[in-house]
């Protein structure tokens, strides 16, 4: 083997948190070959970022302790002067990070915050470094790179200033690049541009790649070797066919058991649990097989149509509209009892709107909505009691979602005693009942949000949503903010309690593997429309529309061996804001399949 | 079940680090307060003060208030002088021969009880307007807003000034004129943090449990917008009672037979320059005490309510 790169060992890190040390990185060892991707991979808490930082020198020496030795270049990087360190970083190792919006100065033009690099790091003159600046901008793939130097950051998509700011990193031509999270922020679609951006780019430039990531599906796609955080310990290493194909630590394989594959499901039509894998043991548990739970035959619980919900943007001293954000547009649907209909798409087609204008949290502008038979439009404030009581609400992020001044037991028991439901004594039993249902224990209702993790959260969230006793439940990206042994567990939830109560799900989701799992019917939006829509089993083994079939191409798959069969678009996401004589042109489906529409692509 | 209590409970370890028992918020500043020296300095300044106002009656050796206390024959006694029956005036006499320090320890009980009754009064208009601005939004939150521009485009000194040179003095009408002066910044602020709130996820979720609107103002919105609140209270109690002490100063806030600091600081200006400083000196030097220990608490409170605070 070839002298490594990074060689890092015994890496300790510890935090001082409240005046105690906290050990958040624990004897870490792994060295980095050249010309090799290395991901470092694990859910939330595990200390991977915290090694990058660590490689890095970033985190601040007043509050936290590095030991141990990381060899780059024949030198131990924990040995350095400052100023030695500050030439390597930028120099020789460049870093970029997860969130794109931030990680540019909103204030400087494009050209100036890569030219600024060179001139700083390579000593190039200002004419030199512009020329340079458009030479990286090509390689990043930014098209037309001349003319869009002298752009701010504001003009650029999320993905675009993923490049503008893999460009910089590029610009001394590292040996090394560590890559926070890159791509977590990002749509599937252009997920799956930068990854294949990063690859392409780790080729013709010969350099080393330090991949920290949460997902199995991207470690699949990009790695050589991977490896295994837990608890700020490495608690497996290896090449990534390896660890996908036989892995030995009980938590790699309940995390592998926890992470949805698309396609795994082709042959089956109702919805699948995750299989759990115990922590301690690394054996599975048996799969309970799920029932059927769609009530055939009766009215549909939620009935859409034709809805539409459009934005005004207003300019100017006396806001005349200046153009339209078409968020939905003209979208009908409908979801039986007991029945999971999915929405999924990327950011800006209108799935969440949608969902918020059924629950009347935007007022929708034209159509109709029917929940249990009754119009939802027109109701007037003490109508809406009875049919929120029939449609509920789980929101994305469950740290947002709670109040953090009320006791998650008072939370649950609000909506049933303010619409005076229920006596206090009954109330607090409901909410006994409730917590233990979701998974957790009637004495932790005298909590307050804070004291709980995420996962619980969502599942208290759960427990509010039910307490009126809803047939309906729309899930507005429910699992998305969850790390992915927590997603499974809640999913698995969210199915029994399906099959127990007979809840209707509206699954918003951009995450076509989860959409996979848990719907019996999907429907794919795209700019407001849907495009396509029918049974999972029909649309997920047989899709017809174009963007259908681009969404499901760019799912990183977490299989190392089905890596190479992908075809990305290079296709940016395109905007719903339109002019305001804009008229939406008249859409028609066809149906490919029984109960299985697509929208006939623009005559 | 087993990797979910695991993985869950490293995050729950993160999140709540290895605190002891939860405390409430109210009970985690108290505590915080309690262990800022320069908040305790401030706490223990405040403390005596307020004592002091509050058992003035017990502890005052002369009602300033009751003209047949006074001895016209004691006027302008430097500190430490008896006067004519024997007691000592412990940092002398007023140009009407009133017990100084009797008359400061009056003069504070008033300055707070304008101070803190104002400042409440306005606190609870101000945040209401602020947080129906907030959660109305539209032409409401416009046409509120306009007027809280228009108010604070006043000096304040000017409106109070115009307010009582109409209705007259007194002591419920300086509080309504200070309450008149200040509602405009409570609204100000709670409006900001308020518009905040009202985007966050708990807010759709108790609209979408169709909760009254009133609860999901009072109930959710407005216990999440107290840390600022409380600060500026702080902040605005020490300015509603320096108002007052110009006001008085300039001899329009209270009547000259119920001396607060300011008029007893203005008594004593005439005399400042003949060397008579203490006249003013002391009730000047009882007003710095009262206003630093409220901004003392006031820049902790801010620091310990800051979401962004390190730790």
């Amino acid at each position: 083997m070839p002298r490594p790169v990074l060689s890092i060992s015994n890496l300790n890190t510890s935090f001082r948190v409240g005046g105690e040390w906290m050990n958040v990185v624990r004897d870490v060892s792994f060295d980095i070959a050249p010309k090799e991707t290395v991901a470092v991979v694990g859910e939330s808490g595990s200390g991977k970022s915290v090694t990058a930082l660590s490689i890095m020198r970033l985190l601040s020496p007043a509050n936290s302790r590095v030991t141990g030795r990381m060899d780059f270049d024949g030198k131990n990087l924990l040995d350095l002067p400052l100023d030695e360190m500050q030439k390597v970083r930028g120099n020789r190792i460049g870093m970029i990070f997860q969130e794109p919006m931030t990680s540019l100065n909103p204030v400087l033009k494009i050209g100036r915050q890569i030219t600024e690099v060179l001139v700083q790091h390579r000593g190039m003159s200002h004419a030199d470094a512009e020329v340079e600046a458009v030479r990286l901008l090509d390689r990043v793939r930014i098209p037309s790179a001349r003319s869009r130097l002298n752009e701010y950051p504001m003009s650029f998509s999320g993905g675009m200033r993923q490049r503008v700011v893999i460009a910089v990193a590029l610009a001394c031509s590292p040996k090394l690049l560590i890559a926070d999270e890159p791509t977590t922020a990002l749509d599937v679609t252009i997920q799956a541009q930068i990854l294949e951006l990063i690859k392409t780019l780790q080729e013709e430039e010969g350099m080393s790649v330090l991949f920290i990531t949460h997902d199995m599906g991207v470690v699949a796609e990009i790695s050589d070797r991977a490896v295994v955080m837990y608890r700020g310990e490495a608690v497996e290493a290896g090449t990534t066919q390896e660890i996908f194909a036989n892995a030995r630590h009980p938590y790699t394989r309940a995390l592998l058991s926890a992470v949805p594959q698309l396609g795994s499901m082709t042959g089956t039509s109702k919805p699948m649990r995750f299989p759990l894998v115990d922590l301690a043991t690394g054996e599975a548990a048996p799969l309970k097989e799920t029932a059927d739970t769609i009530k055939t035959g009766r009215y549909p619980i939620l009935k859409v149509e034709n809805l539409v919900t459009r934005f005004n943007l207003k300019s100017g001293l006396f806001g005349r509209v200046s153009g339209r954000v078409h968020a939905v547009e003209n979208v009908s649907f409908s979801v039986r009892e007991g029945e999971t209909l999915s929405l999924v798409g990327e950011s800006g087609c209108g799935k969440s709107t949608t969902g918020r204008s059924i629950i009347r949290l935007t007022e929708a502008k034209e159509g109709k909505i029917e929940i249990a038979g009754k119009d939802v439009r027109r109701a007037r404030k003490s109508d809406l009691v009875a049919i929120r009581r029939n449609a509920q609400m789980i929101f994305q992020d469950p740290f947002d979602s709670l109040n953090p001044r009320v006791r998650v037991g008072s939370a649950i028991a609000e909506p049933i005693l303010t619409h005076g439901l229920a006596t206090q004594k009954e109330a607090s039993e409901r909410v006994a009942d409730l917590l233990e249902r979701v998974g957790l224990s009637a004495a932790m209702a005298d909590r307050f949000p804070h004291e709980f993790s995420g996962g619980q959260r969502q599942r208290i969230c759960i427990a509010r949503a039910l307490a009126l006793e809803p047939k309906l439940i729309v899930a507005d990206e429910s699992v998305s903010a969850l790390d992915v042994s927590v997603k499974a567990q809640v999913i698995n939830l969210m199915l029994d309690l399906q099959e127990k109560l007979g809840l209707a799900y509206l699954f918003i989701s951009h995450d076509m593997a989860v959409v996979e799992r848990i719907s019996h019917r999907v429907a794919v939006m795209y700019l407001g429309e849907i495009v396509e829509i029918g049974p999972r089993a029909s649309l997920f083994e047989n899709p017809q529309h174009p963007y259908t079939k681009r969404l499901m191409a760019a799912v990183p798959i977490a299989d190392p061996v089905r890596r190479h069969l992908r075809r990305i678009s290079n296709d940016e996401i395109r905007s719903p804001v339109r002019p305001p004589d804009y008229v939406a042109p008249k859409r028609t489906y066809r149906e490919v399949s029984p109960d299985h529409f697509v929208q006939v692509s623009d005559p | 079940m087993s990797t979910d209590i695991q993985t869950d409970n490293s995050v729950h370890n993160r999140t709540t680090g290895n605190k002891p028992a939860a405390r409430s918020p109210f009970r985690e500043t108290i505590f915080a307060l309690l262990h800022d020296k320069l908040a305790l300095t401030g706490l223990i300044i405040i403390a005596i003060l307020l004592l002091a106002a509050v058992l003035a009656p017990m502890i005052a050796p002369q009602n300033p208030y009751d003209l047949t206390q006074l001895d016209i024959m004691d006027n302008r006694l430097p500190p430490g002088s008896r006067s004519m029956t024997g007691a000592v005036y412990l940092i002398g006499t007023d140009d009407q021969g009133r017990d100084l320090f009797s008359a400061i320890l009056y003069g504070l009980r008033t300055s707070v009880i304008v101070g803190i009754s104002s400042a409440a009064i306005a606190l609870v208009i101000g945040a209401s307007i602020g947080l129906i601005s907030a959660y109305a939004g539209g032409r409401t939150d416009s046409f509120l807003m306009r007027i809280v521009d228009i108010q604070l485009s006043f000096p304040a000194i000017l409106i109070a000034l115009i307010f009582l040179a109409i209705f007259g003095q007194g002591i419920d009408k300086i509080i309504l004129a200070l309450v008149v002066t200040q509602w405009a910044y409570y609204a100000r602020t709670i409006r900001g943090s308020a518009l905040v709130e009202r985007r966050r996820a708990y807010v759709d979720a108790a609209r979408s449990m169709a909760l009254p609107d009133r609860r999901i103002v009072f109930r959710h919105i407005l216990p999440n917008c107290l840390p600022p609140l409380t600060v500026v209270a702080t902040m605005r109690v020490a300015y509603a009672i320096m108002l007052e002490a110009t006001l008085s100063f300039l001899g329009i806030g209270l009547p000259v037979t119920e001396p607060s600091l300011g008029l007893l600081i203005s008594n004593g200006f005439e005399y400042l320059l003949s060397g008579d400083y203490w006249i003013s000196f002391f009730p000047g030097l009882a007003l710095l005490l009262l206003i630093i220990g409220i901004n003392l608490i006031g820049d902790a409170l801010r620091d310990i309510l800051n979401p962004r605070r390190e730790g």
